[in-house]
């Protein structure tokens, strides 16, 4: 049997389908932000971080 | 005098606080009086002495206390607050020997079940829960507590937020597990494996996790630094996860208010898959995430070289938190569970090798140009080892996961000895580890008492870590093998009790790698006690000897 149509059901399936490629997209922004050449300054200086105590 | 004078008053959260404990003290009180069974009764009179205890300390530290709150910086230094770290530092050692005590008594009754006494309080069943609490959540969680609020605050470079609250988490941290744990032996239990804690407990771990996640946010918000080291992000994903977790899996409806008793909200396969949702999370954010954030401040810090890779960090971070939240099906292979679902969770199982694996990499080579240092200084050695258990019981775990070798692995001791690798040498050692870092930093000593000592505890629990894990697995395979194992007839082999009878030795083995540990700890213990006592207080150069710029 099919399943009714309604807009609570085209919702939650639009939900349930659209976060796994939004998850994906996320995760490869923070990927290019890890990897981005102009932050690598700043990233090997906070690796430093638990040696810069006074 | 230059200094204004200041009226004393009590803060807000003084006068609060005790008005609250005040009120508290008042409900249970009558709580003990209408109490349906006696396990509530004691509780809610232990509660009630509590309360009026944290009255009387709270207005006896006002009075004692200078008009001036302490301040935020002293000479341009940040001010740290080290009191509650130092009673966390305190607690998890002591908490630490009771657990792995009870763990070694519980590995004898296997061994030799009359060492149950026949007693409803020494049975087993109460001590078992008695100590996974006392090693994951007493041991473990006041390494966590003391240790997250010594990193953020370093790492901020700003002192602890609040003044009685971060007091309030530790204190009311270790009263949680002092109502659970004689709740065990009593035979409170609302039997969800390490969520035993009946309702009342769980509301009052709630309120104390929710002033420990503000006590740590607050720090991180006003730091001076400008960004967060990535401890903190650890740290912080350990605390709001746990929190999600707890209240996911215990909603529940008491009996009575004046009774012990509650009936959990979720029923059936659901309730199974809200408690493996929270099981395996409590691993993953608990057991693991806390952790790192140790091993991505301690290591780089005693072995004095940065962190290998800041980018893998980044991407370690997320790749766990995007991936750990599957992985609970895993324990519910071959049950009423979804068919898919049980394959989403052994996917997502097999794909956190890679972060796991990642996350180790970059722990080991913060070593690189100082591996000389693991042949001198037996504290970087246990943090050193403790990431390679990590590694090799991450590479376990997703390995039993897929669902035809957990047909072989499930409900064996196989399990138990992959656990014991991951909370021995991976847990274990990287607290260990912490502890002897944070010792001496907290209580202002040059060094620790001795290294000798320590160098005789990382061989001493080495040694017992491998009897127990190798018993284990042996145990454990022998166990499923003799399960499945059909005559030319069809029929099985053998009968239940023959498997049990097989398992001896390996439990007599397991009991002396127990008791290895124990010992281990022991020798820490009058270690860190002999820091504290003895050792040589570190002279802070004092700032107006600096000679002028």
């Amino acid at each position: 049997m099919k399943a009714i149509l309604t807009v609570h059901n085209l919702a939650s399936d639009l939900v349930t389908t659209i976060w796994t490629p939004v998850f994906v997209a996320i995760f490869l922004a923070i990927v290019a932000y890890a990897f981005w050449p102009r932050n690598k300054a700043a990233f090997d200086e906070a690796a430093k971080m638990p040696l810069r105590e006074e | 005098m230059s200094q204004p004078s200041i009226s004393k008053s009590m803060t807000v959260g003084e006068s609060g606080l005790a008005a609250v404990f005040a009120v508290t003290a008042f409900l249970c009180v009558i709580a003990a009086a209408k109490a349906l069974d006696a396990p509530f009764a004691f509780h809610a009179a232990l509660s009630a002495a509590a309360s009026i205890a944290a009255v009387f300390v709270i207005i006896n530290r006002y009075f004692e206390r200078p008009a001036a709150l302490p301040p935020a910086e002293i000479n341009g230094r940040p001010n740290y607050n080290m009191g509650p770290i130092k009673f966390s530092a305190f607690m998890a050692m002591f908490w630490g020997i009771a657990g792995f005590l009870v763990g070694l008594i519980i590995a004898s009754q296997l061994a030799w079940p009359a060492l149950n006494f026949d007693l409803p309080w020494t049975s087993f069943g109460r001590l078992r829960p008695l100590h996974t609490s006392a090693v994951i959540f007493a041991f473990g969680g006041n390494v966590l507590i003391a240790s997250s609020f010594y990193v953020v605050q370093k790492s901020c470079r700003v002192r602890l937020a609040g003044e009685l609250a971060p007091w309030f988490v530790v204190v009311g941290y270790n009263f949680f597990i002092l109502v659970a744990g004689t709740g065990y032996l009593l035979g409170v239990t609302q039997s969800k494996e390490y969520a035993e804690p009946e309702w009342y407990a769980d509301l009052w771990l709630t309120i104390v996790w929710v002033v420990y996640l503000l006590v740590f946010l607050v720090t991180v918000i006003k730091r001076k630094e400008p960004h967060i080291f990535v401890a903190n992000w650890f740290y912080l994903a350990f605390i709001v996860t746990i929190a999600v977790l707890h209240l996911g899996n215990n909603p529940a409806l008491p009996v009575s208010v004046f009774g012990s008793k509650s009936y959990v909200a979720w029923a059936g396969v659901q309730d199974a898959m809200f408690q493996w949702w929270y099981g395996h999370n409590a691993v993953g954010f608990f057991l693991t995430a806390g952790f790192l954030a140790i091993m991505y401040y301690f290591i780089p810090k005693r072995a004095e070289r940065p962190i290998y890779s800041y980018r893998l960090s980044i991407i370690h971070f997320w790749s766990l938190i995007f991936l750990y939240i599957w992985a609970g099906p895993h324990h519910l292979h071959y049950t009423a569970l979804p068919d898919w679902t049980q394959t989403l969770g052994m996917t997502f199982s097999v794909m956190l090798w890679m972060p796991s694996w990642g996350g180790m990499i970059n722990g080991l080579m913060t070593l690189s140009g100082a591996w000389d240092k693991l042949r001198t200084d037996p504290v970087l050695r246990m943090l050193v080892v403790s990431v390679a258990f990590y590694g090799m019981s991450t590479f376990e775990g997703p390995m039993m996961s897929i669902k035809v070798v957990n047909s072989l692995s499930h409900y064996t001791d196989w399990t138990i000895g992959h656990v014991h690798s991951g909370a021995l040498g991976w847990v274990g050692f990287v607290s260990f580890g912490a502890l002897y870092c944070l010792v001496p930093w907290a209580w202002n000593r040059k060094s620790l008492y001795s290294l000798k000592l320590v160098n005789w505890h990382f061989w001493i629990a080495t040694l017992g870590i491998v009897l127990y894990i190798s018993a284990m697995w042996v145990s454990g395979i022998l166990q499923g093998l003799m399960w499945r194992a059909y005559t030319s007839l069809g029929f099985l082999e053998y009968s239940f009790i023959e498997t049990v009878e097989a398992m001896h030795p390996f439990y007599v083995i397991r009991a002396a790698g127990g008791a290895l540990f124990v010992i281990g700890a022991l020798i820490m213990a009058y270690n860190l006690w002999m820091t504290v006592r003895v050792g040589e207080a570190e002279v802070q150069a004092p700032v107006a000897l600096q000679p002028a710029e």
